[in-house]
């Protein structure tokens, strides 16, 4: 449904962030981007959507050449693909509704949206998604006012609204703790699902990743260096994406128990390691 | 080096020797032009005056003491139109700045090149003339009267207002910009949505903030016909009425303090 | 959307202020505000409108300045309003930092706090204008005059924005400095001055710039500078030559605020 074709981005000041990457993501399928930091993942969601523009190569949704749109047509195929960010990027002053509508932002004209007068199927297609993620209460609150995990769950509706056809996802969970990292993660997968929705969601922690992701991708250098599933994620595997580590508590983690947050034996293991 | 070894002791100095002429040679030549403007000052100075202002100084408060109360009755529609123009200037001045505070900012302008120079200087030439001046201009154009008064403080103002604004919006927050664009939005759903709830706080504290000066502005401006209280305030000391200039002055002051309080109460509230 | 308008829940943006008495009663209290200001506004249009032809010949003046014809007064002006500017804040600064000081809870003592904050009140409530007034009055008309009312000014912006920065100090390079038994001098000079230069500086700077344009306005009332001169060509309604004076100030204001920005890049 998604595919990406020798993308390639240089910014101007010569730094290669992704050199030649393809990419193909069938429709209704969840996978995760892992790799290092600086290895391109984020410039590789956001060329995807042009908020960053690719310097060589191709993007197609659903068989539109979205790199050869122009802005009007853009926009509208922006209104496909629904992005979820790493440090929420909610409008902070505006309430939780105002937020969640700006997901429409792309259907209804300027005016319209300037006296927020969405049409009335919006709004409570609005207040389902705002029930689904259980922040209907919230709704004229201000989004500076939520913790970070309601936040999140605001920006997916967010997404959502626009009914997409595929989530760009760009470290859901990096500014949450693990819980609501878990709870973040399973309620993305689990809309996925509902809504027969495609994912990339880029992520830095591998362990959560294999609980969550039928295919993984891992990207080092602006090249992808791995594709397969999670149990794929060998030592040797993430050695190539992370360069050497110690990856006994990744991999560990990721084979546990998935209501279990902590993990006892493998501290005990690291501490005998460093006598 | 700041660190020199000098027979094998090591010598640590702030600067370095090139560093440490320059900057003495800074110092001797910033004393140098203030010295020549002070001699050029003294040169235009009728020194006996100044020898002669400690008495100048103390007859001219013994004339201003007592004020003249009742004159106070003479002067509250002075007072009047000098708040209006200061409320209406300001008013009139926030249309205007805030297009071209938008064209002015870095991540908003449509062209760097053409629109955001031509922006910026509007902006600083409103800036650099002093509403006094406008005064003096529009009442030669448009004739004495409160309307000159408006339209020089509305002149000044914009030019402050745009720019203060134009450097709220280039420092928000990219994220919810970039997220409102992926939603498909159009350039004015962006601004709309992404950038006006930002600087919305800023744009309101900046406007009550110039509406305070623009009080204390508007008192003088009647000195050239510009309307309100400056108006009665040249009769006053052109006659020498200095009882009368004291009571003027002791208004003014008030009005200010009135004013300043209003404004850091008004901009406590939004933030 | 099956059965939205069945089911369909309305949403509107929360207003502004929650109580819907104080809403309508400021909406109301600035209708009324409004009303009265420009019902009571006198304006005698005829006078505005056989004025535009003026407003149309100072902008042609602008599109051809005149410097040539009042040359001797403008550069004379110009350059009496850089000399004073100069004098001015050197004059101001020197004044500014030991007030400075005392304006700061965390250095001074109470009644020298009260003192310095009194100075600083009444520098920032007299509008410059009243001051010249009143030093032409004392000193005569010159630029002795136009100094002392903007070293004054000066006084009151340095000195308040200098007090805030140091009372914004981080406390604990200053602590340190004191444990190391420094005297107040020293503190100041270890712990303190690093801290605010780069500010005071940039501060200094903006005040040289703000001067500038202030002594073009109280030549106005005789206190020196080009101010009179522009006073005569508007008066004389000689467009060409108060727009050759007005650019000339532009492009100074623009000059200094273009150094400014180089110098405070170095010193941050």
């Amino acid at each position: 449904m998604l595919s990406v074709e020798r993308l390639v981005k240089r910014y101007p000041t010569g730094d290669a962030a992704l050199r030649g990457v393809d990419l193909e993501v069938p429709a209704g399928q969840v996978m995760a981007l892992i790799g290092p930091s600086g290895a391109g993942k984020s410039t590789l969601l956001r060329c995807v959507n042009r908020l960053v523009e690719p310097t060589a190569g191709r993007v197609r949704l659903e068989g539109e050449d979205l790199t050869a749109l122009g802005a009007a047509a853009l926009r509208r195929a922006r209104r496909r693909m629904g992005m979820i960010f790493q440090e929420f990027a909610l409008v902070e002053r505006l309430s939780v509704m105002e937020n969640v509508l700006s997901g429409r932002l792309g259907y209804v004209g300027f005016w319209r949206s300037w006296f927020r007068r969405f049409p009335p199927a919006d709004v409570e297609e609005a207040f389902r998604l705002l029930d689904r993620v259980e922040l209907a209460e919230s709704c004229d609150k201000r989004a500076d006012a939520l913790s970070g995990g309601q936040r999140q769950r605001v920006g997916i509706a967010r997404a959502l609204l626009q009914n997409p056809r595929i989530l760009l996802v760009d470290e859901p969970t990096a500014s949450l703790d693990p819980k609501t990292s878990r709870q973040i993660m399973r309620l993305i997968c689990e809309l996925c699902r509902e809504r027969g929705l495609a994912a990339i969601i880029n992520m830095h922690d591998v362990a959560l990743a294999r609980l969550f992701v039928e295919r993984v991708v891992g990207l080092r250098q602006g090249a992808i260096v791995y594709d397969g599933p999670p149990d794929g994620l060998t030592p040797e595997v993430l050695t190539t994406i992370y360069g050497a580590e110690d990856w006994s508590e990744a991999r560990r983690r990721g084979g546990a128990d998935e209501e279990e947050e902590e993990e006892p034996e493998v501290d005990e293991q690291r501490l005998a390691g460093l006598t | 080096m700041p660190v020199r070894e000098v027979a094998g002791v090591r010598d640590w100095q702030r600067r370095a020797r090139g560093r440490r002429l320059l900057g003495w040679l800074g110092w001797l030549g910033g004393t140098a032009v203030v010295v020549a403007s002070w001699q050029a000052i003294s040169a235009h100075t009728m020194w006996t005056f100044v020898w002669d202002a400690p008495v100048q100084g103390a007859d001219l408060a013994s004339r201003m003491f007592p004020p003249r109360w009742a004159y106070t009755a003479r002067l509250w529609r002075p007072l009047w139109d000098t708040l209006n123009i200061a409320t209406l200037g300001t008013l009139a001045a926030l249309v205007p700045a805030v297009p071209v505070a938008f064209l002015a900012a870095r991540n908003t302008t449509p062209s760097a090149t053409l629109i955001r120079p031509a922006a910026l200087l509007v902006i600083v030439s409103s800036r650099s003339i002093n509403s006094l001046i406008w005064a003096l201009l529009l009442v030669s154009v448009i004739g004495p009267g409160v309307l000159a008064g408006i339209v020089a403080i509305a002149l000044r103002s914009i030019g402050f207002v745009a720019k203060l604004l134009y450097e709220a919006i280039e420092e928000i927050d990219r994220a919810p910009v970039e997220a409102v664009t992926a939603t498909g939005a159009g350039r004015g759903q962006v601004v709309s949505y992404g950038i006006v709830p930002q600087v919305l706080p800023a744009f309101a504290g900046i406007s009550v903030f110039r509406w305070d000066i623009n009080i204390r502005e508007s008192t003088v401006l009647g000195l050239v016909g510009a309307g309100g209280i400056g108006l009665e305030l040249q009769a006053s000391v052109n006659v020498l009425a200095w009882p009368q200039v004291t009571m003027i002055f002791l208004l003014v002051l008030a009005t200010v303090i009135v004013s300043e309080w209003v404004s850091a109460r008004v901009r406590h509230a939004i933030i | 959307m099956t059965g939205a308008a069945a089911a369909a829940r309305r949403w509107a943006p929360p207003p502004l202020i929650a109580s819907a008495w104080l809403r309508r009663g400021l909406a109301l209290g600035a209708a009324i505000y409004l009303a009265l200001a420009l019902g009571t506004l006198r304006v005698n249009w005829r006078r505005v409108w056989e004025g535009l032809d003026r407003g149309g010949a100072f902008v042609v003046g602008f599109a051809r300045p005149d410097f040539v014809s009042r040359w001797v007064e403008i550069s004379e002006g110009i350059l009496e309003g850089l000399v004073m500017t100069v004098t001015a804040t050197a004059v101001g600064i020197l004044i500014s930092v030991p007030i400075g000081l005392g304006a700061a809870r965390n250095l001074a003592p109470l009644p020298v706090y009260l003192a310095c904050r009194g100075i600083v009140a009444a520098s920032r409530t007299l509008q410059e204008v009243i001051v010249a007034i009143f030093f032409v009055a004392m000193f005569g008309f010159g630029p002795l005059a136009g100094v002392l009312t903007l070293s004054f000014a000066t006084v009151g912006f340095l000195a308040k924005l200098l007090a805030e920065d140091i009372e914004d100090t981080d406390p604990a390079p200053a602590e340190a400095v004191r444990a190391t038994g420094a005297s107040w001098l020293q503190l100041l000079n270890y712990g303190i001055q690093p801290q605010v230069m780069p500010r005071l500086i940039g501060l200094s700077l903006y005040r040289l710039d703000i001067n500038f344009r202030e002594s073009a306005v109280i030549g106005i009332v005789g206190a020196g500078g080009i101010g009179a001169t522009l006073n005569t060509a508007f008066d004389r309604y000689e467009y060409a030559t108060a727009a050759a004076i007005l650019m000339t100030i532009i492009a100074i204001v623009m000059t200094a605020e273009y150094g400014s920005g180089l110098i405070r890049r170095r010193v941050q």
